[in-house]
């Protein structure tokens, strides 16, 4: 076993050690905690990088890869429970991009939370979360994942509420904790069920596996009494989970809520890495969503029931989320749907299309959707927290950078044709539901959501890059000096433009014609031939996109460019046109509301009843027995005064003087009397101590 | 490692919670030297289970996570009735709180 396998655990156990000592130094200590940070998130980044070449050095010859290493975990009665990480292609994959973007978010969060007193927090919590997530990552066990999983949901709540003080963000932190929670409990079920079924959950393990071919040809012939097959239950409750942690409808409602947290974490944990660990873990346990009786006994590609879930869970996110897009004012909240609707698009392509199609989604999406983030936090931070893009506008002159590697992360973003990232990943999934056997419509939704797509991010440039500055429009509250914007501290700025880098170039890895991403994440030869883009009806599909982002862009163009946005207060050009649909888009179709009205509302009904119980029935019965107490105890005095009491009034009032002395010992200091116990413990411990030596 | 060692290191667990429990003057962090001071028992538990005659039976282990169970009820409810005294007293300060003296 060669060195990076043996010492994998490294590349997430370093972030957590610094985490671990950023926590235990004091709060001013900001150039330790950042450059501690920083550097293993560097060293991880190199052994990321190791892991990588290791694997694709196995890989080049055109077969799959995949070096485990486990260990025992824990003993439970005679069992051993075995844990273990692996690292294969989609492992290797995962590492290099978390530890990437990671990295250059680390150093851009130095220049954003410059100011912030808690500084030092936020490294911790930083890395404690990349060590979470790259936990995820290498993990051979789905208990060891879930554990991981959960880490990263801890701090992904933390990091949510880190400006606490506010009570939106707060707010905004239960409830993606909360959220998120209902869907791992489906996960927690689903694991569980999984080591009833096949007594391991260590993903490979030479052939016992859970996701390998004698378990999963154990699960598949099994059915529920709902006569589903064991293994598609399974498959939709870890799915559960999946679609909590990566926003899909109807768990989406959190990740919109997740931006008030600080922008760096709005970037790395809610754009590119951890919403995307749902994406990532339903790649992982892909054998187990794919496994049909077909396809183990005669290795037939059949949509299973759990794809199908997938696949449609997905487009209906992609395309609900994009048009809930297309109304928002919130410079964040346009991203973040924009990211739930992304994360649709690799749902949907995991579901159509397999592991490759979806995880280079994954990969593109992580490097656009982080310099989006980072550009609008860039642009949040030159026009002094203005976040409503009605207010913003003209920023291209005062912020040239931000501006240049935005249009690069929104011209990714949309898809524009050939030399962006992103028309080359998201042509891949609607190639793929193009060709899917079940339905078109998940195709007809995929390209919709393509046309929104465009269409938002082009409204979104335009009212925050061009035209005239409305910053100090009707603006009564800072008369006399005006609020003029600037450009951000290169060490903001210098991520931007690695990243902007990276979302151009890394398209080229996936072209149909050379599709190195594809062939290395399935163990294929990797093969240049530009024939394949004349195979079955590739060229029309891109056909079809292109045309669709340029609808969206030209629409954008016709609705926001045209004429330039001169004031902040005038009602959206789409709200003029549709009033009552804009309306609808604006409050997120009302989900939130129909949420209140029944889940909590339900919650809050039981609440009362249980309340209702508390006082009525249960505080009944104490207050029978207190009540027939009181009964008792008259009866008592009415003997003692009338028949023991003269002869002992003498007696009582020697007593009641000793009790007024006594009484002073009784100082109501919880911890005084603590203080005596523990002292009596020592006495007793002692005395127990000699009493058995002499 | 031995017993002995599990139960001297138990025993340090339980003398920390101890003087967290004794000197600090927040009732958040009394809350947390008692949480210490349970986890020391459930320490205690684990240990006597392992090297217990028994230790393919699963009773430490179970003993251990009723507690654990038992212990975030009580967390629960400890921190409710410290919020509750708070907005009674406008204060967590223990020595403030003392309105149960003779």
């Amino acid at each position: 076993m060669s060195w990076i396998v043996q010492n994998l655990w490294l590349i997430p156990v370093l972030p957590v050690v610094a985490a671990g000592l950023t926590a235990i130094a004091p709060q001013r200590k900001r150039v330790y905690a950042c450059s501690l940070a920083i550097g293993s998130m560097v060293l991880s980044f190199l052994l990321s990088a190791v892991a990588l070449v290791h694997v694709f050095g196995l890989t080049g010859g055109g077969t799959e890869s995949r070096e485990l290493f486990k260990f025992r975990g824990f003993q439970l009665g005679s069992e051993w429970l075995q844990l273990g990480w692996v690292l294969d292609p989609l492992t290797a994959v995962m590492l290099a991009m978390v530890t990437f973007v990671g990295t250059l978010i680390f150093i851009y969060s130095v220049g954003y939370m410059a100011h912030d007193e808690n500084f030092t927090r936020f490294f911790c919590f930083l890395s404690l979360f990349a060590g979470a997530m790259l936990g995820v990552v290498i993990s051979n066990s789905l208990l060891l994942l879930f554990m991981c999983w959960e880490l990263v949901g801890l701090t992904s709540y933390l990091l949510i509420g880190f400006w606490y003080h506010k009570p939106s963000a707060a707010a905004a932190a239960k409830k993606a904790f909360i959220t998120t929670r209902i869907g791992d409990m489906a996960f927690l079920i689903g694991m569980v069920w999984l080591y009833a079924q096949s007594g391991t959950l260590l993903f490979y393990n030479g052939g016992a596996g859970c996701m390998e071919h004698s378990a999963l040809a154990a699960m598949v012939v099994q059915t529920t009494s709902f006569g589903m097959a064991v293994s598609t239950a399974i498959a939709v409750l870890i799915f559960c989970g999946a679609a909590g942690k990566s926003g899909q409808v109807p768990l989406h409602v959190w990740l919109p809520d997740a931006m008030e947290g600080p922008t760096p974490v709005s970037a790395l944990i809610h754009a590119a890495t951890m919403v995307a660990a749902g994406v990532f873990l339903v790649a992982r346990v892909y054998p187990l969503m794919s496994a049909s009786p077909l396809l183990l006994s005669s290795g037939l590609v059949a949509p299973t029931t759990a794809l199908k879930v997938v696949t449609w869970i997905g487009a209906i996110t992609a395309i609900f989320a994009a048009s809930i897009a297309v109304a928002q004012d919130d410079i964040k909240r346009i991203l973040a749907y924009s990211t739930v609707s992304q994360l649709g698009y690799m749902m949907l392509g995991l579901g159509v299309g397999g592991v490759a199609v979806g995880m280079f989604h994954l990969i593109t999406h992580a490097f656009f959707k982080a310099l989006l983030f980072m550009g609008a936090g860039s642009v949040i931070h030159g026009c002094h927290e203005e976040q409503d893009v009605r207010r913003m506008g003209g920023l291209r002159k005062w912020m040239p950078v931000t501006f240049a590697t935005y249009a690069v992360g929104t011209l990714a973003l949309c898809g524009f044709p050939l030399l962006f990232s992103g028309f080359w990943s998201k042509d891949d999934i609607l190639h793929a539901a193009h060709g899917w056997s079940v339905s078109q419509i998940p195709f007809y939704l995929g390209l919709l959501g393509a046309l929104l797509t465009a269409f938002y991010m082009t409204r979104q440039v335009f009212y925050v890059f061009f035209g005239e500055s409305r910053l100090n429009a009707h603006d009564s509250t800072h008369s006399g000096h005006d609020i003029v914007p600037h450009e951000s501290p290169s060490v903001m700025t210098t991520p931007l433009v690695v990243l902007a880098a990276c979302s151009v170039l890394l398209g080229f890895i996936g072209t149909p014609a050379w599709h190195v991403f594809h062939a290395f994440v399935s163990g294929e030869r990797i093969s240049v031939d530009f024939g394949r883009f004349g195979e079955n009806g590739i060229l029309p599909v891109m056909l079809a996109s292109t045309v669709m982002v340029f609808l969206g862009l030209g629409l954008g163009w016709w609705l926001y460019g045209r004429k330039p946005i001169v004031n902040a207060d005038a009602p959206d050009v789409l709200a003029t046109i549709q009033p009552q649909m804009f309306r609808v888009l604006q409050n997120k179709f009302y989900i939130d509301e129909l949420y209140e009205a029944t889940i909590i509302r339900w919650n809050e009904f039981a609440a009362n009843m249980s309340a209702w119980l508390d006082q009525y029935i249960w505080a009944g019965g104490v207050k029978s027995v207190s009540l027939a107490v009181i009964g008792l105890a008259w009866f008592n005095r009415t003997v003692d005064a009338k028949v023991v009491n003269a002869g002992f009034d003498a007696g009582c009032e020697g007593a009641s003087w000793g009790a007024r002395i006594l009484s002073h010992l009784q100082t109501g200091r919880v911890q005084a009397y603590l203080r005596v116990i523990g002292i009596a413990l020592v006495v007793f411990v002692l005395f127990l101590v000699w009493g058995s030596k002499g | 490692m031995t017993l002995t060692s599990y139960l001297v290191l138990s025993a340090l667990l339980f003398s920390v919670g101890l003087a967290g429990a004794l000197t600090r003057k927040n009732a958040i962090l009394v809350l947390v030297g008692i949480e210490l001071m349970l986890n020391a028992a459930n320490l205690n538990f684990i240990a006597f289970w392992r090297y217990g005659p028994n230790p393919e039976l699963l009773t430490g282990i179970l003993f251990t996570i009723f507690s654990i169970g038992v212990a975030a009820a009580e967390a629960a409810v400890g921190l409710a009735m410290i919020i509750a005294i708070y907005r009674h007293y406008k204060t967590t300060n223990l020595d403030h709180i003392d309105s149960m003296k003779g």
